[in-house]
């Protein structure tokens, strides 16, 4: 978490430090009345709500040892107070950055923070607000976005683009909800996700890497290929005989001792299925192993700069291939998310879009495994907020405007309205003479 | 010389003939059809009830799963052509070529958003956007059409008007930040196309939107000024939108042909920085290539609202996004191989639904056979490999060998 704050100072920084030169004004001021626009809107909502009125949080999860009571604050005084905390704290860094002043991690957290819960309070007025759901459903939808985006990672550090991230998260959910359905096992179900993504893998490495075909056309074409199988498959075989092959069991919760009896964090974190702990070791192990192990410093080489890896006897095609399979394995796990990890059953094109936004959180979290893991937390809890809001029957602000915040942030981030954000320098590229 | 066989000649004469076949993209692309349509029968096959229960005693009794699964195919490549060409069982001409009507009306948002795609293409850009732009189309059009009540003739043309503003303003914004910021078009166009339906889902709860009488997010239908009427008679689908699709083939070859914005996109696809050098500016004609694109890909989102839908809802754009984009990759960016791709997707379409309806076979195996298509249409090497083809024998003349030859 803490490179994702780094991420966000780093953004932040560099949009305000771009003011100085001639050249970023426009950006700056962007990102100025971007701020004034938010404390504009967080005013309005607080003050739109009655004096009497209460918000209450609730802190507990149900299974922990020890619970704490539910928290009641008063709107309107809460809401001014973290209000101005949030424009007092982003002046504050702003000021900062302008002059060139260091901002540390507590300034910005402050700023991220006393924002989300001055929103959260004037949203909630008079309803109570399930902290621990909020927060466990922020983790829970950012499992298929760290796995697409790690997947994401491991092709695009090898310099091949992976558009194909929401055909294989498909896939996934697909193989895993019949393989567990046939088998009766969720193991079968995970390793059967993983074999589909490695499949796709094959499809998009021999293309694009062995017939030099554009990575993004074969990606495109992949999607449409995946939807149209998985979608064929389950109306002629799963929606006729779904008693067979389509009522997989799903991944069971494991809470860990000790740790699962921890207040909030407890039930959110350590109380989970099995592929939440494999997506937290994913994020570890895929870290670690880019920067500190001769593979990442190869695949990274290959990425940058195929022609000089060659020359000092990388063999580039090799450790593309072996990427784009290990990229395939990683979205296949996480899209057995979709069906054993939650719902169970598997429907027509039901990763609606979390490929995309996925891509979305590898461009954000700029290239970097930690990154990822902080973008797509960020992109849940945007998304764990409107579910919980519209649960609530809360319609403060629309919900299909604030699922649009992955994708408008994401905008800003390619575009540099917010720091350089820069891909390996060969993805995209074609080696060699293919066959 | 005069030693030659008369069976040395005939055979050197095949094997010119051969490889002239084979040179031509012609082979490459039927093979590629074919090889699809293979895969998809074994789709068919393997998620057929009858023919996977025979398969169990297929070496005791082999002529049962034959017969299981040529029935299945059999009857689904039936009701594909009798859905798509014509139908030989219909009592009067009109039925007989009915078929024919359905593959037009499929094939008119394609082959126009497919044109659309291919001004981008020839500009180096891949916009992955069509959908989007079809989208915000559809809405611009959809709020001319049924918001203001205008006399006729002019109310279409400002609603078909109204989509081709929405598309070129969708497209432009994507190439404007691409000139202006070098962001990569595709990240753009994709996350631009979420924005767009998450405006359109967000449009549709709003009581402007909203159909009375119903809770479903659809709009109220567009005024009759407002529509495009059939063509060929009541019944058929088909509208004046494919003669507007022929049309836009014949312009948008012009343009690549004979205008200079044709000119300055190949120059500046093909070598921005050596169009720039030639004194071209890469940035205004991306974000002009850009915005004629949407402009295209929006009169084809407005032609499919005001001749096919006739109103705003979720599913507005269907898989025409998509499905455009494989068109335009089918007829490699070229304006007629464009509506070639189209009629033939818009076939494959219309044959999808009449199969769908009678054999019960669902018609998303016409989306993997298209995928495939396209798939192995983008590797000819694949193709030529797999039906053991003899490489093109032609190579490309590299400028060393170029100075050889002249010595």
């Amino acid at each position: 978490m803490t490179d994702g704050i780094d991420i966000v100072r780093d953004h932040a920084r560099s949009a305000l430090r771009a003011s100085v030169s001639a050249a970023g004004r426009a950006k700056a001021w962007i990102a100025v009345s971007v701020l004034v626009v938010l404390v504009a809107l967080l005013v309005a909502l607080t003050t739109s709500q009655r004096p009497q009125a209460v918000t209450v949080f609730t802190l507990a999860g149900g299974t922990e040892a020890w619970q704490l009571p539910p928290m009641q604050v008063p709107t309107l005084a809460a809401g001014w107070v973290m209000t101005v905390l949030f424009a007092a704290s982003a002046a504050w860094t702003c000021v900062r950055v302008l002059r060139h002043r260091p901002v540390g991690r507590l300034p910005l957290a402050a700023v991220i923070a006393s924002g989300v819960v001055a929103f959260l309070v004037a949203a909630g007025a008079g309803q109570t607000i399930p902290v621990v759901g909020l927060l466990s459903g922020t983790l829970l939808l950012s499992v298929p976005l760290v796995f697409g985006g790690l997947s994401g990672l491991l092709a695009e550090k090898s310099g091949v683009i992976n558009i194909a991230i929401e055909g294989q998260l498909l896939a996934g959910a697909f193989s895993a909800a019949v393989a567990t359905s046939l088998t009766g096992n969720v193991f079968v179900g995970l390793a059967a996700a993983a074999a589909a993504g490695v499949l796709t893998g094959v499809i998009l490495a021999s293309f694009s890497i062995d017939y030099l075909v554009n990575q993004i056309v074969v990606g495109v074409v992949i999607n449409v290929l995946i939807s149209g199988v998985t979608t064929f498959v389950y109306n002629q075989v799963l929606v006729p005989d779904g008693a067979v092959w389509n009522t997989p069991e799903r991944l069971p919760d494991l809470s860990i001792p000790v740790l699962s009896d921890i207040p909030v964090i407890g039930p959110v974190l350590f109380d989970q299925s099995l592929i939440v702990y494999a997506m937290y070791l994913a994020v570890a192990v895929i870290a670690v192993a880019l920067t500190r192990t001769s593979w990442g410093l190869r695949v990274r080489a290959v990425g940058e700069h195929p022609l000089a890896a060659d020359t000092m006897g990388i063999n580039v095609t090799r450790v593309r291939w072996r990427n784009v399979l290990l990229s395939g394995l990683l979205a296949g796990f996480g899209g057995a998310f979709f069906t054993i990890g939650s719902v169970g059953a598997f429907t027509q094109d039901m990763t609606a879009g979390q490929g995309y936004i996925a891509l979305a959180a590898l461009i954000f979290g700029r290239w970097k495994p930690l990154g990822v893991l902080s973008a797509a937390l960020l992109f849940a809890f945007a998304n764990s907020i409107q579910q919980t809001l519209s649960t609530l029957g809360l319609t403060a602000v629309p919900q299909q405007l604030l699922l649009t915040i992955p994708y408008v942030v994401t905008v800003i981030a390619v575009c540099g309205f917010a720091g350089k954000v820069t891909p390996p320098a060969a993805v995209g590229d074609s080696y060699g003479k293919g066959i | 010389m005069t030693t030659r066989t008369t069976a040395g000649r005939l055979g050197r004469w095949a094997d010119a003939l051969l490889r002239a076949f084979t040179d031509r993209s012609v082979v490459v692309t039927v093979l590629a059809v074919v090889l699809a349509m293979a895969l998809g029968t074994v789709l068919m096959v393997l998620t057929d009830a009858d023919a996977m229960a025979s398969l169990a005693y297929v070496f005791g009794r082999p002529g049962d799963f034959f017969a299981a699964a040529g029935q299945t195919i059999g009857s689904a490549y039936a009701a594909m052509f009798t859905g798509a060409v014509v139908d030989p069982t219909a009592p009067d001409a009109a039925g007989f070529f009915r078929p024919l009507t359905e593959t037009l009306a499929w094939a008119t948002p394609l082959a126009i958003a497919g044109l659309g795609l291919s001004i981008s293409f020839r500009a180096g850009l891949f916009n992955v956007g069509a959908q989007g732009q079809i989208i915000m189309a559809a809405v611009a059009s959809s709020m001319v059409g049924f918001m203001l009540h205008l006399p006729p003739g002019i109310h279409l043309v400002l609603t078909l008007l109204a989509g081709v503003a929405a598309g070129a303003i969708w497209g432009g914004i994507v190439g404007l930040l691409k000139a202006k910021t070098g962001a990569h078009e595709v990240i753009l166009t994709i996350m631009f196309n979420q924005i767009a339906y998450l405006v359109l889902a967000y449009l549709l709860t709003l009581p402007a939107f909203q159909r009375p009488g119903t809770n479903a997010p659809m709009s109220p239908a567009l005024d009759a000024s407002a529509s495009l009427g059939p063509l060929f008679g009541a019944g058929t689908r088909t509208t004046a939108g494919i003669v507007v699709a022929i049309g836009m083939t014949v312009l948008v070859w012009w343009t690549f042909q004979r205008s200079t914005i044709g000119f300055q996109l190949a120059a500046v696809g093909s070598n921005p920085f050596a169009a720039r050098t030639a004194g071209m500016r890469p940035a205004v004609v991306w974000t002009m290539g850009m915005a004629l694109s949407g402009a295209v890909i929006g009169l084809a989102g407005s032609i499919h609202l005001a001749g096919d839908e006739h109103f705003l809802k979720l599913g507005i754009a269907g898989s025409i996004g998509s499905d455009a984009i494989m068109v335009a990759l089918l007829g490699r960016s070229h304006p007629v191989g464009v509506l070639v791709g189209a009629l033939f997707f818009g076939a494959l379409r219309a044959g999808g639904v009449n199969m769908q309806a009678y054999t019960g076979l669902s018609i998303d195996i016409v989306l993997v056979i298209q995928a495939l298509i396209v798939l192995f249409l983008c590797a000819p090497a694949l193709i030529t490999k797999i039906f053991g083809l003899r490489r093109s024998e032609r190579r490309a003349i590299t400028p060393l060998q170029k100075v050889e030859l002249s010595r």
